[in-house]
């Protein structure tokens, strides 16, 4: 294989992939992708979820091993068995999921896998040299500390830093945008510009066409696994344009939403108080109420008490001070099963590891909530005939996709389980509804399938409390949004200002910027 | 009675905890759960009375206890490693099996006689010091010294070296590990390789130092679980677990040496006029066991101490959503 | 490329569905099988001939009717403790504690009998319902400690359910050693006829055929539980809830299912399986309680379930097999033998798991041009 020569009025190709082809099993991930890089260029990889961006990648730094197809790292061919390997060769990935061990050091987290030290750790020296690093490109982190003391921007530093440590010419950011804050955000792309002038290539992957719009020189878009924009330059691209390209169709930006007005409170939050599993105070003083008939956003970045919240609100968790009530009626210090059979729908944010029991039949998962009561129940048993005319129906009513209703969930893919989880906890007409990220992970027309399901809920005049990190969703779906910022409540938004909800998620509180705006 | 003798003894006999725990703290820490401790204690107390009897050579014995062990630990590490299988199955498995074999294997073992015993020895300086001379450094087993050497080496390794590091690595984050080119399914298998070894050495020391001979089962009676749950009290770290294992061992020696005396303390001794109420005495080393655990899960609690991370988790690498 | 490559290479895929009910069948005898062929290997090391002593354990215990029968004898703690492991394995509960509460069975029936509290004319009707009723609150008492330490304090069930085992074995040696002995030897009294289960060979007076037959009634305690397990597993809301717990505390916690009260219920059902197969023996079987009334049917009874794949009904035909084993085993050299072969088919079946959830692909490997 000889390497076409480089095109002369372009900086030289650092990376290039041709014909990648991956599959597993059922899914043909990467369908013949290529993909080429340039030195100090910022390329974005858009897509969306499942469209095969990951996988690229993962085989483009080792992770996964392609089944056809070559890359090519500064014009040799390489083969690349370990993710040790495609370090060596000077690219590098930072995980959406960080990869870092909590329980160790910032030093540690960054020496692992390296030969030097040999054996005993000179722990002094290497905290010294990763501070001069760190300074170096503007990233900001104490080299002693363990990385469950830092936040998740710091955690995302020291991921970087990692990579920069081994020499890495190509960083891969998988999504790094997703946990972190609109300000932060622009600390990161500054951090980004700053290595590319450096020298360094960056491939950033995302499927948010604004911040594609906002960092990156090329872009490349996949969509199901097919390549349908190749490097093509940001200049002269829309935002419109991207979006067809991702979806292989144009896609509708607004969902139709009636006007209706809410009635009375149901859920009403008051003062609440409540620790994460760190034992650390995760809200402080949470006051919030939902009305039958209105969708109530919650917005904020990732790991600010949304979690803590929901478990509280779902009985999964004893608060420290404060109660909540469901029309009146206190559920805090209650058995879950309390909440449930007041009328508490909960859609948790873990579809897998709490939402469903994997090995247990569709059935069996939708009896979860069912099973205690007629006509599932009688008396001490569990009217198997009745539970399975149940799963029959609900397979009916919300297009679940199974051979039988006595498979196994966990052969069920991410949007055919969600509506799974949505059947069970819609059909028993809540009261109250509490959606944890119910859309996170799903392709874009499940996306719509269950935002359409939670409009059907409100106009069937159920309180609904919306958590989410996708600001675009809360702001279609919503009727009000509050922002939580660690563990409080920075303030309620009810004209979608996205800018304050920006500045309050990341600890402005809305007194402060409307003061500002009144001075 | 002697309270010197039993401490000394005491000491002498926990190094048999204090082997299989470290074993099986350094099979922990890498995320690999082995409950089949007591089956390759087992196999090692077997082998190694075997091998001296047949050779003459106590060394050759301990030397291939550990092997041995460490190869029967080398089909739990396929199984949950390789496998993805279950851990706590198939450790029981291997407890099964260790027992089994060590009891076929060893037919006829029980009557072999006497062998060359590992050697014992007092440390010419070390043994003048008082109360600490005589129950540590004098008259001790040559394995009992070995074990004052192993625990600081253990908790050196594991906190302060590079290999030790991406032991912890793998234990707490194996995905982690991985994309940093460590190699997680190698590691997982030596360091239950060397869990199995120190369970072989453990076995050794039993049939060729403390209490010499081969009994079948009765030779480890349960120490191997003991160790399991030694490492809980220990909360994974080898200083800890050397400790836990010393005040067992202590245990253990009183309570065979309390039952001998007429008196106890100036008072009739109840354990030498009723001899059956000994079995109340043997039940004791099993109900500190779960005296143990409770203190230790207690403490884990309020100090929000925990298990490597990944402990007992097969890792399976290219996984979609990884 | 490397210089060498096989012309194949095997490849592992996770499966996408649930493998058809006759390849399950099909993994699990060919993990048997290749038990028995390992434990050959093993035999004919330690000096044995392995194909004369599978012989001998298939003619030992299915030759005739009356082995049969023995065989049966054997199999009936072993269904009792394999639905023990089964009800507690289905909510991951390790239970390895059957052994001692089966032990502790042993002593609940025995103590009706031997503390006097009954006249010794009592009449069957009385001594039985008793002996199993004591048999059955022992074991679950056995059972509950750990599931309470468990529920209050985390501790791990596995090696507190073990200790208790050693402490079982002592206790009941307190009382064979010391206030039950009989003139000094270690047993007690042999308990009154009336104390004993019928057998089979009591109605050889009307049906001759089953002269010597030495089968019990505990055969039906344990053909009984087979189907209460089966309904409480299957087809009841506690059942439910112990699948659900099994599959995925994490859900069944926000289902509303109470994980702790369900730890401990669940263990003292276990344990009073395991009591009852205690009692069973005791009253069945020995007739006395005296220190060897177990070759370890509490371990072998975790075999049973995990081969019975937790399936109540699979339990039976299971118990058989490994009632045959320990029935026959007395009588092999070397003598650690059965226990030897259990651990290996346990091992091997462990290992045939990987078969049902991966599917094995041998690829040919294409000489690239």
């Amino acid at each position: 294989m000889t390497h076409p020569p480089d095109n002369p009025e372009h900086p030289p190709l650092v990376v290039e992939m041709r014909g990648i082809v991956k599959r597993f099993p059922g899914v043909l991930a990467n369908d013949h992708v290529d993909f080429s890089l340039y030195k100090g260029e910022i390329h974005a990889l858009l897509g969306e979820n499942g469209a095969g961006k990951s996988t690229l990648m993962n085989v483009l730094s080792g992770l996964y091993r392609a089944d056809e197809g070559q890359i090519f790292v500064n014009g040799q061919l390489v083969e690349f068995r370990s993710p040790r390997d495609a370090i060596r060769a000077g690219i590098g990935m930072v995980h959406q999921h960080f990869m870092l061990v909590p329980s160790q050091t910032v030093t540690e987290n960054i020496l692992l896998g390296l030969d030097d030290p040999r054996f005993l750790l000179h722990l002094n020296h290497y905290h010294r040299k990763i501070a001069e690093l760190a300074e170096q490109f503007g990233l900001h982190v104490d080299p002693r500390a363990k990385i469950w003391q830092l936040s998740v921007g710091e955690q995302q530093r020291v991921e970087i830093l990692k990579m920069l440590y081994r020499g890495a010419q190509v960083l891969i950011m998988d999504e790094p945008t997703a946990v972190l804050a609109p300000q932060e955000i622009e600390g990161l792309f500054e951090t980004l510009r700053s290595m590319t002038e450096q020298g360094k290539s960056i491939i950033f992957i995302s499927h948010k066409l604004q911040e594609v719009t906002a960092i990156a020189d090329r872009v490349t878009v996949l969509s199901k696994g097919r390549v349908t924009a190749a490097g093509q330059p940001m200049a002269g691209l829309t935002r419109r344009d991207l979006a067809r390209l991702m979806v292989g169709r144009e896609v509708v930006f607004s969902l139709e939403k009636k006007p209706q007005e809410p009635g009375e409170v149901v859920l009403e939050v008051e003062d609440l108080h409540a620790e994460n599993d760190k034992g650390l105070p995760a809200l402080q003083g949470v006051s919030l109420t939902v009305r039958a008939g209105e969708i109530v956003g919650l917005a904020g970045v990732a790991g600010n008490g949304q979690r803590e919240l929901a478990q509280v609100i779902g009985g999964l968790r004893k608060p420290t001070k404060g109660r909540v009530l469901l029309n009146g009626v206190e559920v805090t210090r209650k058995p879950v099963r309390f909440g449930i059979d007041l009328g508490v729908g909960y859609i948790p944010e873990d579809r897998t590891h709490v939402g469903s029991a994997p090995n247990l039949s569709v059935t069996d998962n939708v009896i979860m909530k069912k099973y205690r009561k007629e006509p599932i129940a009688r008396g001490w048993s569990v009217d198997m005939q009745a539970a399975t005319r149940l799963a029959e129906e609900l397979k009916e009513a919300y297009d679940i996709i199974v051979p039988t209703v006595e498979t196994p969930a966990r052969l069920l893919s991410g949007g055919n389980l969600q509506r799974v989880i949505l059947a069970r906890e819609i059909s028993n007409n809540p009261a109250f509804l509490l959606a944890m990220q119910p859309t996170r992970g799903l392709d874009v027309g499940a996306i719509e399938g269950v935002q359409r399901l939670l409009l059907a809920q409100r106009e069937a005049g159920a309180a609904i409390l919306l958590v989410s990190e996708e600001l675009e969703e809360l702001l279609s779906l919503s009727d009000r949004i509050y922002v939580i910022y660690e563990g409080r409540i920075m303030g309620e938004v009810r004209d979608g200002d996205i800018e304050k909800i920006g500045l309050m998620m990341t600890g402005t509180p809305l007194e402060e910027i409307e003061g500002g705006e009144n001075a | 009675m002697d309270w010197i003798v039993i401490l000394q003894a005491g000491v002498a006999s926990g190094t048999v905890l204090l082997f299989a725990t470290l074993g099986e703290i350094f099979a922990e820490r890498s995320g690999v759960l082995n409950l089949g401790v007591e089956g390759m204690m087992l196999i090692g107390a077997m082998s190694a009375f075997s091998v001296a009897v047949k050779t003459g050579d106590p060394w050759m014995g301990v030397l291939v206890a550990m092997l041995a062990a460490g190869l029967l630990s080398q089909i739990h590490a396929f199984i949950t490693v390789t496998l993805q299988a279950d851990q706590v199955v198939s450790g029981l498995a291997l407890t099964f099996l260790g027992t089994g074999l060590s009891l076929v294997l060893g037919e006829g073992l029980s009557k072999a006689g006497t062998v060359a015993l590992l050697p014992a020895f007092s440390i010419p300086l070390l043994s003048r010091i008082p109360l600490l001379g005589p129950v540590f450094f004098t008259d001790q087993n040559v394995m009992v010294y070995l074990g004052y050497l192993l625990t600081p080496m253990a908790w050196y390794y594991i906190n302060y070296t590079r290999p030790g590091m991406h032991l912890r690595a793998v234990g707490e984050h194996p995905a982690a590990a991985d994309t940093l080119g460590i190699n997680v399914y190698r590691l997982r298998y030596f360091y239950v390789f060397v869990g199995g070894m120190l369970a072989g050495l453990a076995g050794a020391t039993i049939s060729l130092a403390i209490s010499p001979g081969w009994f079948s089962e009765l030779t480890t009676a349960g120490q191997g679980w003991i160790a399991v749950g030694l490492v809980i009290f220990a909360q994974w770290d080898p200083v800890r677990g050397a400790i836990g294992s010393y005040v067992f061992g202590a245990l253990r020696r009183l309570i065979l040496d309390i039952q001998g005396p007429q008196t106890l303390l100036w008072f009739a001794n109840p354990f030498y006029y009723n001899p059956y109420w000994g079995f109340f005495l043997q039940m004791l080393p099993y109900a500190f066991t779960v005296i143990v655990l409770v203190l230790g899960s207690r403490e884990a609690v309020r100090k929000r101490l925990g298990a490597p991370a990944a402990l007992g988790l097969p890792y399976i690498r290219g996984e979609r959503g990884l | 490329m490397p210089d060498f490559a096989l012309p194949f290479r095997i490849k592992a895929e996770p499966r996408l569905d649930t493998p058809p009910v006759w390849y399950t069948w099909f993994v699990s005898f060919l993990a048997i099988a290749v038990a028995l062929f390992l434990g050959g290997i093993v035999i004919a090391l330690a000096g044995g001939d392995p194909i004369r002593s599978y012989i001998h354990i298939g003619k030992a215990s299915f030759g005739s009717w009356g082995v049969f029968s023995d065989t049966m004898v054997k199999a009936i703690p072993l269904i009792l403790v394999g639905l023990a492991c089964t009800v507690a394995f289905r909510m991951k509960l390790w239970n390895i504690g059957a052994e001692g509460q089966f032990f502790l069975g042993a002593f609940g029936a025995s103590a009706v009998v031997l503390s006097g509290i009954l006249p010794e004319d009592a009449s069957r009707w009385v001594y039985i319902p008793l002996m199993m009723a004591a048999g059955i609150v022992a074991g679950a008492l056995w059972g509950f400690i750990p599931g309470y330490l468990k529920a209050k304090y985390n501790v791990n069930e596995i090696i507190s359910t073990l200790m208790l085992n050693y402490i079982a074995i002592a206790w009941n040696n307190f009382f064979i050693f010391g206030v039950w002995s009989e003139g000094g030897f270690q047993m007690s009294k042999t308990f009154p006829r009336n104390a004993w289960l019928p057998r089979l060979a009591d109605y050889a007076k009307e049906f001759p055929a089953l002269r010597g037959l030495t089968t019990h009634l505990g055969l039906a305690f344990g053909l009984v539980a087979v189907v209460v397990v089966w309904y409480v597993l299957y087809r009841s809301r506690w059942g439910y809830e112990i699948r659900l717990i099994g599959d995925n505390p994490q859900a069944a916690r926000y289902a509303g299912v109470n994980i702790r009260r369900n730890t401990v219920l669940v263990m003292m059902f276990s344990g009073a399986l395991a009591g009852l197969a205690g009692m069973s023996e005791i009253s069945g079987v020995v007739h006395r309680l005296q220190g060897a009334i177990s070759p370890g049917y509490g371990f072998t009874g975790i075999i049973v379930a995990w081969l019975a794949k937790l399936n109540p009904f699979a339990v039976v035909l299971v118990s058989i097999f490994f009632g045959a084993l320990i029935l026959a085993g007395r009588e092999i050299q070397p003598s650690g033998v059965p226990k030897m072969i259990q651990g290996i088919i346990l091992v091997s079946l462990i290992a045939s798991d990987y078969l049902l959830r991966y599917r094995i692909r041998i690829i040919r490997t294409t000489q690239e041009a």
